[in-house]
């Protein structure tokens, strides 16, 4: 008896549930229609506008109901910082036989990256595959890898890569574990230990330059406790420059460029890149490590034979010129 | 056979003596120091430490591993010999909990203290991305925080209970406490049904994780290009480093308790034998995983590979590789063999032997490796070229060892160390077992 009680009550809610929310559907539906063709036939002003569709038909409006709308924005082309620029994809290209050591680059980068401690970006480094073949130069830069060893173990995503190619640091978010130096096989990543020394004058020529702080400038202005690295200089190629160490080259041995263009510049001439690595045997840095980097180097094919003699004039190598 | 009231003397938490006082003043004055030094680091920055852009990682990355690799000893001893059944555990397994909740509450504190932005420690969870190994540890070091620490306080509540009652008339005050933190523990059939069961759940539930933490810390390294870390036997190798590193912390503080609260009677030369062999177990492992990690590489090693185990064999780093393979592996190995190697003394030696070894082992494993890019180290400082901790990493280790320690000694102060109630039980059992059988 009780249990038929129930059923019945339930039966009654659940009818009286549906039938409510019918109504009150139906209810706004109407109310809906209503004020459409209240409005219809209220604004309706007679004046007639004759406009063209995107796919070229006219057709002809009612001037009441034109309306002013923004452009349509399309998402992929806005500039975002941390997706780089639409369409591009920039590599660079080291002619080892071409460097003589002038370290011209270093010092430009130094400057214009306002870079004052013993971690210099760029380094030019002395190599040597096995004892009885001659030395040579060879400038290391970021490879601004595809597959970036550092963006994989960032716990944060405070280094990241970027659709143009770019690798870049947000020295805002950065946490300074340093996994990410351990990861980079290029040993290409330098630390702020302590407060940089860049101090006011760096903000102040920063500002004469024109350069707001962004994560653009991978680590520019330095951030205590975050690593800084070669950035492929956004700055520069957003003035449609070349980055400072090309230009800064005596030997024309950086060339910079848009592998979507195949177009690589040293600054005095501008190449075909797939030609000008096919031709010249151009290779990858650690190509085995599968970084794939976005830098490719020129094998060192004029060597010194007698690499004692190159080294006359050496004196060992420092990121920062020192006074003597 | 003891009956209840001797047993519960012997067993109670005691004041510190003059010696305990001593100990204890001490350790808080390594603390002051590390803690003073550590607002200097974060005021300065990491420049007050030697590691620079080549050795970027130092000794609290080594330290660090070193904490997690002792707090292994919970799932590997508690866990195991509860799992198999092994009943001669019951005396050790309070000590076991406790080391192992302490090292790796510390491993924690000590993995904050390498972050050179300790002021953006939430970035971890706020932009937290699963693929790097640093956010597997931001989950697996909480986990491990929590489980350690459950493992040792649900076996624990009878035993507040017990304190609770003791406590009542002498010091009142004392007594609440113990009683707020005994959950009601009346000895009831229905709980002891529930506290059995969650035991076991954690207990099963340790072991995993236990062996998830050592290897994602394994992981931190190995899922670098950098020669001597990409190694894909690095789990296992750290694993079984843990095992040594735990069992050898855990020998080394059963002697030192065992004699400061007159536990002769409870830890017995048995547990010790018992003990000696399970190190001896796990140094073998080790072994394994040593020849597999130095000595095979040695025949294909590429050139790279090659300068690096030569530094550590014959080179830079030889001395303190050989001192960790020797005095932290062989010796220990060779002496627990013989049976008069397992009793207590020596068991002591040979477990101080095995933990300041295994610190040392982890140091080797961090520092030489990060000396050893792929491209040559120029265009930096010559003292770059090199690694040895400066004043201000010592300061500060010495006082991450010393709050490990703290922690402790401030649980064996206040926690009896010796399940007092599971001793009575088994002894009730085994007194029912000899009337019947006679």
């Amino acid at each position: 008896m009780e249990n038929h009680d129930k059923n019945s009550r339930r039966k009654f809610i659940d009818k009286g549930l549906k039938l409510g929310l019918a109504t009150a559907i139906g209810g706004i539906g109407l109310s809906k229609l209503a004020n459409k063709l209240n409005a219809k036939t209220e604004n309706n002003s007679g004046h007639k506008m004759e406009l063209m569709t995107t796919d070229g038909t006219l057709i002809e409006v009612d001037s009441s109901e034109v309306m002013e709308m923004d452009h349509s924005i399309n998402e992929d082309e806005k500039y975002n910082i941390r997706e780089g620029m639409p369409n591009r994809k920039f590599v660079m290209v080291i002619d080892l036989a071409k460097c003589k050591n002038a370290l011209k680059c270093v010092s430009a980068c130094n400057k214009h990256h306002y870079i004052t401690g013993d971690n210099a970006w760029l380094k030019v480094h002395k190599m040597q595959e096995s004892r009885d073949t001659a030395s040579y130069w060879m400038p290391r830069t970021c490879m601004h890898c595809d597959q970036p060893a550092c963006v994989t173990v960032c716990p944060v995503g405070a280094t990241f890569k970027r659709r143009d190619g770019l690798v870049l640091i947000d020295n805002e978010r950065c946490i300074g574990c340093r996994f990410c130096m351990a990861a980079c096989p290029y040993s290409t990543r330098v630390f702020n230990w302590s407060e940089p020394k860049q101090g006011e004058t760096s903000e102040i020529t920063m500002e004469l330059h024109g350069h707001n702080p962004s994560i653009e400038h991978a680590g520019l202005p330095s951030v205590k406790g975050t690593p800084d690295k070669c950035d492929f200089c956004p700055h520069t190629i957003d003035k449609g420059e070349l980055p400072h160490c090309v230009t800064a080259c005596p030997n024309g041995v950086f060339y910079f460029g848009d592998k979507y263009e195949d177009a690589v510049s040293n600054g005095a001439v501008t190449l075909r890149l797939s030609k000008l690595l096919e031709d010249k045997a151009g290779y990858r840095l650690l190509e085995e490590l599968g970084t794939a980097p976005s830098v490719y180097y020129l094998p060192p094919v004029d060597r010194l034979v007698d690499f004692k003699d190159g080294l006359k004039d050496y004196k060992k190598f420092e990121s920062v010129e020192k006074p003597d | 056979m003891k009956n209840y009231d001797t047993l519960l003397n012997d067993l109670i938490p005691r004041k510190f003596g003059k010696r305990g006082t001593i100990w204890t003043v001490f350790l808080i004055l390594i603390i002051v120091v590390g803690l003073i030094a550590y607002i200097d680091q974060v005021n300065k920055g990491q420049v007050v430490t030697n590691m620079r852009d080549y050795a970027l990682w130092g000794i609290y990355i080594s330290n660090f591993v070193f904490f997690v690799a002792t707090s292994f000893v919970g799932s590997v001893t508690v866990a195991v010999l509860r799992l198999t059944n092994n009943d001669w555990r019951t005396p050790i397994v309070r000590i076991a909990e406790i080391i192992s909740l302490a090292a790796i509450v510390m491993a924690g504190i000590t993995i904050m203290i390498d972050m050179a932005r300790p002021d953006r420690l939430l970035h971890l969870f706020i932009y937290a991305r699963l693929q790097s190994p640093i956010t597997w540890d931001v989950i697996i070091v909480p986990t491990s925080i929590v489980l350690s620490f459950l493992l040792l306080y649900f076996p624990l509540l009878p035993d507040l209970a017990i304190l609770k009652k003791y406590h009542q008339k002498s010091k009142p005050n004392f007594s609440k406490w113990y009683g707020k933190l005994a959950l009601n523990w009346t000895g009831s059939k229905i709980q002891k049904s529930i506290q059995t069961k969650s035991i076991k759940i954690i207990a099963l539930m340790i072991i995993p994780v236990g062996i998830l933490l050592q290897t994602i810390d394994a992981w931190l390294f190995s899922t670098t290009y950098r020669v001597g870390w990409d190694s894909t036997n690095m789990g296992a190798y750290f694993i079984s480093g843990a095992f040594v590193a735990g069992v050898g912390a855990l020998v080394t503080l059963m002697y030192i308790i065992r004699k400061v609260r007159k536990l002769e009677d409870y830890i017995t030369e048995f547990h010790f034998d018992k003990l000696g062999k399970y190190l001896a177990l796990a140094c073998l492992t080790y072994l394994y995983f040593n020849v597999n990690e130095y000595l095979i590489p040695i025949f294909t090693a590429p050139v790279q590979e090659d300068i690096h185990l030569n530094t550590l064999i014959s080179g830079e780093y030889a001395p303190l590789f050989w001192f960790a393979q020797i005095v932290g592996l062989i010796l220990p190995l060779i002496i627990l063999i013989f049976k008069k190697g397992r009793k207590p003394l020596s068991m002591f030696i040979v477990g101080l032997m095995v933990v300041v070894g295994s610190w040392w082992k982890r140091y080797i494993i961090v520092t030489p490796t990060l000396l050893h890019p792929f491209l040559p180290i120029e265009g930096v400082p010559e003292s770059w070229h090199h690694y040895f901790p400066s004043m201000h990493e010592w300061l500060i280790t010495a006082a991450t060892l010393a709050m490990a320690l703290l922690i402790i000694t401030v649980l064996v102060r206040y926690l009896p160390v010796i399940p007092i109630q599971r001793t009575f039980d088994e002894q009730e059992l085994l007194k029912t077992k000899k009337t019947t059988e006679s």
